[in-house]
């Protein structure tokens, strides 16, 4: 149920044709509106994991740091949650490509044509992080990828991302730009997604998030915006305390 | 067997801003109107509230209130003599769905084209002679002119409460306001919005390099409106969650704010959401439409029966309805002949990142709407000499940033690496001092004979049709021009006092997973003879007289603009030909 639920949040749960929200309905005399019948984004829970195990739970996480290094101001992609938002999505609409045209035939085609694959995301994680670590354990000496050396992943990932080591059976290449996509996604998305946890992004590059409104400000030139980032969930500091 | 509804006088086939605007006009008239629209009704209060609607994943990221392809998508190709593959997600642009169709979530830039526009081959071959035009441009003119849609700009921007400053007031240049534009009968409705830094410090670059800039024509209302319905909207508050999202506040103008309100309340309207009409049925001599049959998301099929039909799904669903429903010849390029999917066209977009001195410039990006900017239109059509240039065409320029939304906008110089240490530092010391313009290059795309609209031979939708084919690719011209215009572009970002310049030149071949623009034009062209057009110059189709068909599907050509102005003044040109001269006398408004 917790599932269902949570697919809405990114939305796409709407294009299931025969699904509720979609019946078809006839409208005249009025607007047809009915009170509460919007859908709210609901908001990821910390836990264990949905889609990964727990090795692949943990190579995503080192990844995560490696894309955003923590740093003394900032947490890095493990700590600002963005190996948990990469999960809930791939557990998700997205992971299964939902709602993309998936007709056969499945016919390679140029760049411009895109993605022929027949491999949602979520498919694609478990093949690339399996060859990933099959790499290192062969490489480094029985290791996963998570238990190398920052040196020794930043070198390997560099090398990958360069073509000049491939990972058996997957394009390492592009699934790489892919898990920087994700992961960068996570840690600027709204926190209610479970990545850019505590709204750290957010501070860091002087976004204030979901506010909606700068009249007050449009024609302030050149002074920075003083408001602190609030959320879709609030602020921590809006909440009563415990 | 479909279940057959009882008849009416008009069945409107999409609810978007087309279908709104001849649904208003025809109940008008007294005529009992229905509109089917294949999305579901969307509304403020229940799809895009202001405590969630500043979602950037969910809206712009995942699309949420987009078409999903498997529901209907294209095939696509750059060559004739390339296989077309399906596009699976969407790329280069992101049909619609839903009632208010792209009204909900356009940015609202509401510009008119020039009068050259519309006269566009001949004037042209007035000034250069045919042969400056390439050999396989298909360039046409409109067949209508600028003076006669004024006073139907005039009404879409009354309707919508266009925030702007005038530029040509009744053929007197005004101060301020766009020199280049054709002249206006009355000032815009609202004054222009407040701009933010960024847009006002291009604006002066601008000027000191001798330009005019002029603010960007808005749907964003700088100040709460009446329009002439009697509905209301309320000032744009620069929340940056405007194109892709819908507006919370009731402050950009859509069907939602500015017609469907009242239009519901008629009683001789009706609307059918969640239900996708699949062919306009014709009688046996093929040349008169006896309604449209739709599937309804329960899978239910439905016949409904009316006497005029209003085709407004936009322009490529357009094509599509027209080719399923088997109405007119086919376009064949190798031919050159038949009209449906002839001069297919789209837009030529680039622009130039600028990175400034972060200890200097605090630009705040996150302050911005979907169509605020300051433009300039030096370079639009044919506002320069093209002689010297070898190319035809233009568009304009401007710093238009729309938003500071981070998982699409944060940027990096050049050189940056994708990732680590370097990568988080530079998105840090930058988000707030970069100029990021989106469409900073908007430029024309004119026709040519090997880009165009078909049926695909391999896949099909769910119900077993063909998919429709798209061919198109860039041409030299288009390429030409660009490189051009993102030049001139760049020198201006640089006088803004941008340390470090990203250009990013529109390149071929045309790429269908780059966003460029949802401004896709033509398959279904207007125009004064029936071999090389679809439509006549009122939109009626030369084959269906009691067909119109409205939508930018209508363009010969692009021109430098977003479509919408022009598209729905065409709509409320057609419907005063229905109102004043078709429903007087049903049958072809023009004798080709
Ligand atoms: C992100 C975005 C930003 C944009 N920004 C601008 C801008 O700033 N300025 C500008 O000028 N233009 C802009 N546009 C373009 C603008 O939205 C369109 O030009 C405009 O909406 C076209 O009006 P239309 O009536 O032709 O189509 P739409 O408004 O798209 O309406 C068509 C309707 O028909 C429905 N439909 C389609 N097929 C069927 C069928 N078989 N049965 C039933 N219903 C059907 C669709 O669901 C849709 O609701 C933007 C578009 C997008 C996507
Ligand atoms: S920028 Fe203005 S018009 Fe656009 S969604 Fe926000 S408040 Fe509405």
């Amino acid at each position: 149920m917790t599932m269902r639920r949570r697919e809405f949040l990114a939305g796409t749960a709407i294009l299931v044709l025969s699904t509720m929200k979609s019946r078809a309905t006839i409208i005249s005399g009025g607007l047809p509106w009915t009170p509460d019948a919007g859908t709210p984004p609901i908001p990821v829970r910390p836990g264990p994991w949905h889609y990964f195990t727990s090795d692949e739970g943990r190579a995503v996480e080192a990844l995560a740091d490696r894309i955003i290094p923590p740093d003394p101001q900032t947490p890095g992609g493990k700590d600002s949650g963005c190996a948990v938002f990469v999960d809930r999505q791939l557990a998700g609409p997205y992971g299964r490509s939902e709602g993309h045209y998936n007709q056969p035939p499945f016919m390679p085609g140029t760049k411009q044509q895109g993605s022929q694959s027949q491999k949602g995301p979520a498919a694609v994680y478990r093949e690339a992080l399996a060859a990933l670590d099959r790499y290192c354990q062969s490489t480094y000496q029985g290791k996963r990828f998570a238990d190398l050396s920052d040196e020794q992943k930043d070198e390997l990932l560099k090398n990958i991302e360069d073509e000049k080591t491939k990972l058996e059976g997957i394009d390492g290449k592009s699934f790489f730009a892919q898990v920087i996509k994700d992961v960068q996604t996570g840690f600027f998305a709204d926190p209610i997604y479970g990545g850019n946890r505590d709204m750290v992004a957010w501070k860091m590059i002087g976004y204030p998030g979901a506010r909606y409104n700068y009249l007050d400000w449009v024609d302030r030139h050149n002074e920075r915006f003083p408001l602190p980032p609030v959320s879709l969930m609030g602020r921590a500091d809006w909440s009563p305390k415990p | 067997m479909p279940k057959k509804l009882p008849k009416k006088d008009v069945v409107i086939i999409g609810l978007g801003w087309t279908g709104s605007i001849l649904a208003h006009e025809l109940t008008d008239e007294g005529l009992d109107v229905i509109a089917i629209e294949r999305g579901p009704w969307r509304d403020a209060p229940t799809e895009f509230p202001p405590n969630y609607a500043q979602d950037e994943l969910r809206y712009r990221i995942r699309h949420e209130l987009f078409l999903r392809p498997e529901q209907n998508t294209f095939t696509f190709r750059n060559k004739m003599n390339q296989t077309a593959l399906p596009i699976r997600d969407w790329g280069s642009f992101m049909p619609p769905n839903g009632v208010g169709g792209g009204g909900v979530h356009w940015n609202a830039e509401t510009f008119r084209f020039m009068p050259s526009d519309f006269v566009l081959k001949t004037h042209l071959t007035e000034r250069y002679g045919a042969a400056f035009l390439p050999e396989d441009m298909t360039i046409q003119d409109f067949g209508v002119t600028y003076d006669e849609l004024e006073q139907h700009y005039d009404a879409f921007e009354y309707l919508c409460g266009t925030s702007g400053t005038a530029g040509n007031l009744r053929g007197q240049i005004q101060e301020g306001g766009n020199p280049f534009e054709g002249p206006r009968s009355r000032p815009y409705p609202t004054p222009a919005q407040k701009q933010p830094f960024s847009h006002t410090l291009f604006a002066k670059a601008a000027r000191e390099l001798g330009y005019k800039p002029f603010p960007q024509p808005s749907g964003n209302l700088s100040q709460a409106y009446t329009n002439p319905l009697g509905l209301r909207m309320g000032p744009c508050t620069y929340c940056g969650f405007c194109e892709w999202f819908g507006c919370g506040n009731y402050s950009k103008a859509s069907p939602q704010t500015t017609i469907l309100p009242l239009l519901v309340r008629k009683s001789n309207f009706t609307a059918r959401d969640n239900s996708e009409v699949l062919h306009i049925n014709l009688d046996r001599s093929g040349k008169h439409a006896t309604g449209v049959t739709f599937v309804d998301t329960g899978g239910v099929e439905w016949e409904q029966p009316a006497d005029l039909v209003i085709l407004s799904a936009y322009t490529l669903f357009n094509v599509q309805m027209l080719l399923n429903s088997k109405i007119g010849t086919p376009y064949d390029p190798v031919a050159n002949k038949g009209v449906i999917g002839r001069n297919f066209t789209h837009q030529t977009i680039s622009s130039v990142n600028g990175f400034f001195d972060n200890k200097k410039f605090n630009f705040n990006p996150f302050i911005a709407s979907g169509a605020i900017g300051m433009c300039i239109d030096e370079f639009n059509g044919d506002n320069f000499d093209h002689g010297p240039h070898g190319f035809v065409g233009g568009g304009y320029m401007g710093q238009v940033q729309t938003n500071g939304r981070p998982i699409q906008s944060a940027s990096v110089p050049p050189g940056t690496p994708k990732w680590g240490a370097v990568w988080k530092n530079a998105t840090r010391d930058n988000y707030l001092s970069t100029v990021k313009p989106g469409t900073g290059v908007h430029g024309s795309f004119y026709s040519y004979r090997d880009v165009y609209l078909d049926l695909d031979p391999t896949y099909t939708d769910r119900f077993g049709r063909p998919l429709m084919r798209m061919t198109i690719d860039f041409h030299d011209n288009e390429l030409k021009q660009n490189a051009f215009l993102t030049d001139k572009f760049a020198e201006i970002i640089r006088a803004m006092g941008a340390h470090t310049l990203d250009k990013q030149y529109r390149k071929g071949p045309y790429d269908a997973t780059d966003y460029q623009t949802t401004h896709l034009n033509g398959g279904a062209i207007m125009g004064t003879d029936p071999s090389t057009s679809a439509i006549n110059r009122y939109l009626q189709s030369w084959d269906v007289p009691n067909l119109f068909v409205m939508g930018a599907s209508a363009f010969p050509q692009n021109a430098g603009y977003n479509p919408t102005g022009t598209v729905a003044a065409l709509a409320f040109w057609a419907a005063s030909a229905i109102r004043g001269q078709y429903l007087k006398n049903p049958g072809p408004l023009v004798h080709a």
